[in-house]
């Protein structure tokens, strides 16, 4: 890690006015991730500001019968607010899916949209990586590539979003507002997180100088019928190979709505709209849900080690749907698949 | 709107004076002053400022859990908790459980349950536990197992360990939130 120089926010104003004084700095918050970056020489930034006195810690119902969440509530304490448990289960069960209880209790809501790849080459600072270094090429396209990316790769990068959170949001529709020096913006939760293309160094549409305020939900929570299922390589502490969010909307036996998110499989949480119009109007039964799957696979492609993740994705999106359809979710603390 | 890294950009390889940040931490009951420069981890202000080494350096990055400290209550990693961060919190670590030399009753228990070979992660594991006992979720083994993954313990004593959380849980009871 190198030295940097420390300073402190007072308010949202003030984050972005200091952002803008000093481009080489950086926001921190819980800093669970960027510290980790700072100690491999990932990330090297000349000055930290500190927003964690900002006052954007509080869950709050909103007007239109949504719930609006500040930047800096924990990842802990939103998992288990009465509120998200109650209404918004996916995101409780998504959240709890991972990392461990300490991080989760430092973790903040924004920074968990804005944690980087885990890839091990944009780690490995002796390795060439277009997102760490822009133009130095990739090495995971021909490396070890277990746990990157088969939807939306480039020929630039190869790596996934890490977060769990994510994909559940993703699933919700969640907004994100962000304030910045033009004042604040609403930004679709589809549209935060972006595809590599060739600049695989930029993760997300948010500027370097605007800051994230808070996320909020839509009142559709699908409380009823959902599931968050994670596969991984360990059955706990451990980073999504394939991860699922399911939530239906269904009338008797017959799907009115479908949403359906996967994380562990691309550069952001991947939807596909199709594959949940597929859905629409049809029993909830293993043929619209396979059908669903053949649909947001269609594009799949392997690279040497993770074509397995294929057909894991396919039975894992089949099974996610069933857990969500017979309102079984997936409990985290059980490492028993329903 | 792409950004170079910064690391493409002309700069200094470091900043040549350290400027050091007084803080004050309120550590097991006790108020501690002292400067720190603003990478200091509060690991590393714990273990080397204040000789209170019972809190482990295990990875340094988040993955093992042996440094694991309790800041108002909540278990945290501290090595990845920068010191200059948590000016006026009050810190417990595994020093601050027992009390007027009686052992903690997660101490306690894990003596009785032999759950730890070397002994290297127990003083992390210890304040997860009380961090876990003190949030209230864990009820079961199966949920106590889930929600103390984020502590490594490469001896395996995971089987020892998680009997002595129970028998410190029925001991304290639920919600309990004295360490």
């Amino acid at each position: 890690m190198i030295n940097f120089e420390y300073a402190r926010a007072t308010d949202v104003a003030d984050a972005i006015r200091q952002i803008a004084a000093d481009p080489e700095a950086k926001f921190i918050a819980g800093g669970t991730n960027l510290i980790d970056l700072m100690k491999y020489d990932v990330e090297r930034p000349l000055r930290l500001i500190d927003i964690t006195h900002l006052p954007l810690k509080t869950v709050e119902e909103t007007a239109n019968g949504g719930v609006r969440i500040g930047a800096l509530v924990p990842n802990s304490d939103l998992a288990y607010h009465p509120l998200i448990e109650k209404r918004y289960p996916l995101l409780s069960s998504a959240i709890l899916a991972g990392a461990s209880q300490q991080l989760r209790n430092m973790a903040s809501t924004g920074g968990n949209l804005l944690q980087r790849t885990r890839c091990f080459y944009f780690y490995d600072v002796a390795t060439p990586c277009n997102k760490r270094e822009p133009g130095s090429g990739c090495s995971a396209r021909d490396g070890i590539n277990r746990i990157n990316a088969i939807l939306g790769t480039s020929e630039a990068c190869i790596a996934t979003h890490p977060s769990d959170m994510c994909v559940a949001l993703a699933a919700l529709e969640a907004k994100v507002h962000v304030a910045g020096p033009a004042g604040e913006r609403t930004i679709a939760f589809a549209d935060f997180h972006r595809l590599p293309g060739n600049t695989p160094e930029v993760d997300t549409n948010l500027k370097p100088n605007e800051i994230i305020t808070a996320i909020e939900l839509p009142a559709q929570g699908f409380a009823a019928n959902y599931s968050y299922l994670k596969i991984r390589d360990r059955l706990s502490y451990a980073f999504a190979l394939v991860s699922v969010a399911a939530a239906l909307e269904l009338e008797g036996n017959r799907i009115t709505e479908a949403r359906l998110a996967l994380g562990g499989v691309a550069h952001k949480p991947w939807r596909n709209l199709e594959a949940e119009l597929a859905m629409r109007g049809k029993p909830a039964d293993a043929p619209a849900f396979a059908e669903a799957a053949a649909v947001l696979l269609r594009d799949a492609k392997g690279f040497a080690h993770n074509a397995f993740k294929i057909d894991l994705a396919r039975r894992a999106i089949v099974r996610t749907l069933r857990q969500a359809a017979n309102g079984t979710p997936q409990i985290q603390s059980s490492k028993k698949i329903r | 709107m792409a950004t170079p890294p910064s690391r493409l950009r002309s700069r200094p390889e470091t900043l040549s004076v350290p400027p050091a940040i007084l803080v004050t931490l309120y550590v097991n009951g006790e108020q501690r002053k002292l400067a720190v420069s603003p990478w200091t981890t509060l690991l590393d202000a714990l273990r080397d400022r204040l000789q209170l080494t019972g809190t482990k350096k295990g990875c340094d990055h988040g993955q093992c859990g042996a440094c694991t400290v309790l800041i108002e209550g909540r278990r945290v990693n501290s090595c990845l908790t920068l010191a200059v961060m948590k000016d006026g919190a009050k810190v417990t670590t595994i020093e601050g459980l027992a009390i007027d030399g009686s052992l903690h009753p997660l101490q306690q228990a894990f003596i009785d349950h032999d759950a730890f070979q070397c002994g290297y992660c127990t003083p992390g594991q210890i304040c997860s536990a009380a961090g876990l006992i003190a949030e209230g979720k864990a009820r079961t083994a199966d949920e106590i197992r889930e929600l103390m993954s984020g502590n490594i313990c490469r001896c395996g004593a995971y089987s020892n360990i998680v009997p002595a959380i129970q028998q410190a849980m029925g001991a304290m009871g639920p919600n309990h939130d004295q360490f």
